[in-house]
């Protein structure tokens, strides 16, 4: 009964000129289509799927890592230049420390050179003034010798007996006023 | 009978100027010597699964057998397709449709591919068959059936149950609900072989009036324009069929709400 539908409606597709309503040939496609059907899934599930989403993930993961070494390099970066800063002012405040050492070196040393100085000075000058004081001494002697000498030439000329001791001490009473 | 219905283009018949014969390129014939086609048969079907697998193979296994980090073309291509599918099933079925990715996968290349071969001149469109998009719709229907029967039990049937319309008019919403279920391999099946069957049926037609020196050169130009069309056409029914699938599995898998 089946097969003379078939058989009919073969016959019929036959006439008609549509082999899609050949009802004869549908196990044979149905067979094949569920062979192909069966081998892609096999292929799919068992080779490519696996090897894709293996793939997929390893691609992801080395992304992630990548995104991650960044951001750590970038932190790095972050604080080699926050230690740089850190070493450019503290080198600055070094700098100001040994300028301002120097500077108390430099004072130090001019001040014991003034105060050496000065001393030099105040000893020269005492010195000076000393020698000052004996050429005024040695001038006054000499005055009292020249006016002496002379008192003594002039009562000579005069045609006096010059007695030495007393115009010495006429001279000696009139120096000193 | 295979051969008495092929008329060469040149015999003059009834002392037309041409002769078209558009379902010439369904016929099924084995593909070594004569006679019947019985279920084992070797076919120009047969030929034309086989060369759809290898297409498959071509570009899924043998374009991804570097697992390259960075992707060759064909490679690029395997996990474009990988990825476009992954994402339809996951957005459209949830979560816990992912599984059966897989099985999607399996439809919508052996769809795509077929439809796409079938573009070739003188190839056979193994899609364009309702044996073959009957079976791979009633696989859709019958496999979502019984699955949303096995995870929800009877609470599969209550999608029939519309609770959000008033309680009056339900019962004659459940009715159309579970007609509108049962069509579904149907429009899901004729959807896609019709297209395939019309199409290249159109072709034919139309490359049977090349023949007209009058009309040829718009002849020619007519068929580039539908060849682009069928193209676009083969592709879209492979999309159409695999996104309705996804369709029918969220109603397995997925929550009733939607």
């Amino acid at each position: 009964m089946a097969t003379e539908a078939t058989d009919a409606a073969g016959q019929a597709a036959e006439a008609s000129g549509m082999p899609q309503l050949d009802f004869a040939l549908w196990p044979h496609q149905i067979f094949w289509l569920l062979v192909t059907l069966v081998v892609i899934y096999l292929l799919l599930t068992r080779i490519a799927l696996p090897r894709i989403s293996s793939v997929l993930a390893d691609r992801k993961g080395a992304i992630t890592n990548d995104i991650a070494a960044a951001e750590e390099l970038k932190q790095k970066a972050l604080r080699a230049e926050k230690a740089y800063n850190d070493a450019l002012a503290q080198a600055r405040v070094e700098a100001a420390k040994i300028v301002a050492e120097a500077r108390a070196e430099i004072q130090k040393d001019l001040d014991a050179a003034t105060a050496k100085a000065d001393v030099e000075i105040a000893a020269k000058s005492t010195q000076s003034e000393a020698r000052i004081a004996e050429i005024r001494d040695g001038a006054l002697e000499a005055v009292t010798e020249v006016a002496k000498d002379t008192a003594k030439e002039i009562v000579a000329a005069l045609g006096g007996k010059a007695d030495a001791r007393s115009v010495t001490a006429a001279v000696n009473a009139r120096l000193k006023g | 009978m295979a051969g008495e219905a092929v008329v060469p283009l040149t015999e003059d018949v009834d002392g037309q100027m041409f002769h078209i014969d558009p379902m010439h390129q369904f016929k099924i014939h084995p593909l070594f010597g004569e006679g019947d086609v019985h279920w084992y048969t070797v076919s120009n079907v047969t030929l034309w699964l086989a060369i759809t697998v290898l297409v498959i193979a071509a570009i899924l296994v043998f374009g991804t057998r570097r697992r390259a980090m960075i992707p060759s073309r064909s490679q690029s291509v395997a996990e474009l397709i990988y990825g476009f599918i992954h994402n339809m099933v996951e957005e459209v079925t949830g979560h816990d449709g992912v599984k059966y990715f897989p099985y999607v996968l399996t439809l919508f290349l052996f769809v795509l591919f077929a439809n796409v071969l079938g573009l070739i001149p003188t190839s056979f469109t193994t899609t364009s068959h309702f044996a073959v998009t009957v079976t791979l719709a009633l696989m859709v229907f019958l496999g979502v059936t019984l699955l949303g029967l096995y995870r929800k039990g009877l609470g599969f049937l209550s999608m029939f149950w519309v609770s959000s319309a008033p309680l009056a008019i339900r019962p004659i919403l459940a009715i159309i609900e579970v007609i509108s279920y049962f069509v579904r391999p149907v429009s899901h099946s004729i959807r896609l072989g019709g297209n395939m069957m019309a199409g290249h049926a159109v072709m034919k037609v139309i490359a049977g009036f090349a023949t007209m020196l009058v009309v040829s050169p718009v002849v020619v130009g007519s068929i580039a324009l539908i060849y682009g069309l069928e193209t676009l056409v083969a592709v879209v029914q492979a999309y159409v069929f695999t996104i309705l699938t996804c369709v029918y599995l969220r109603d397995a898998v997925g929550d009733n709400h939607h």
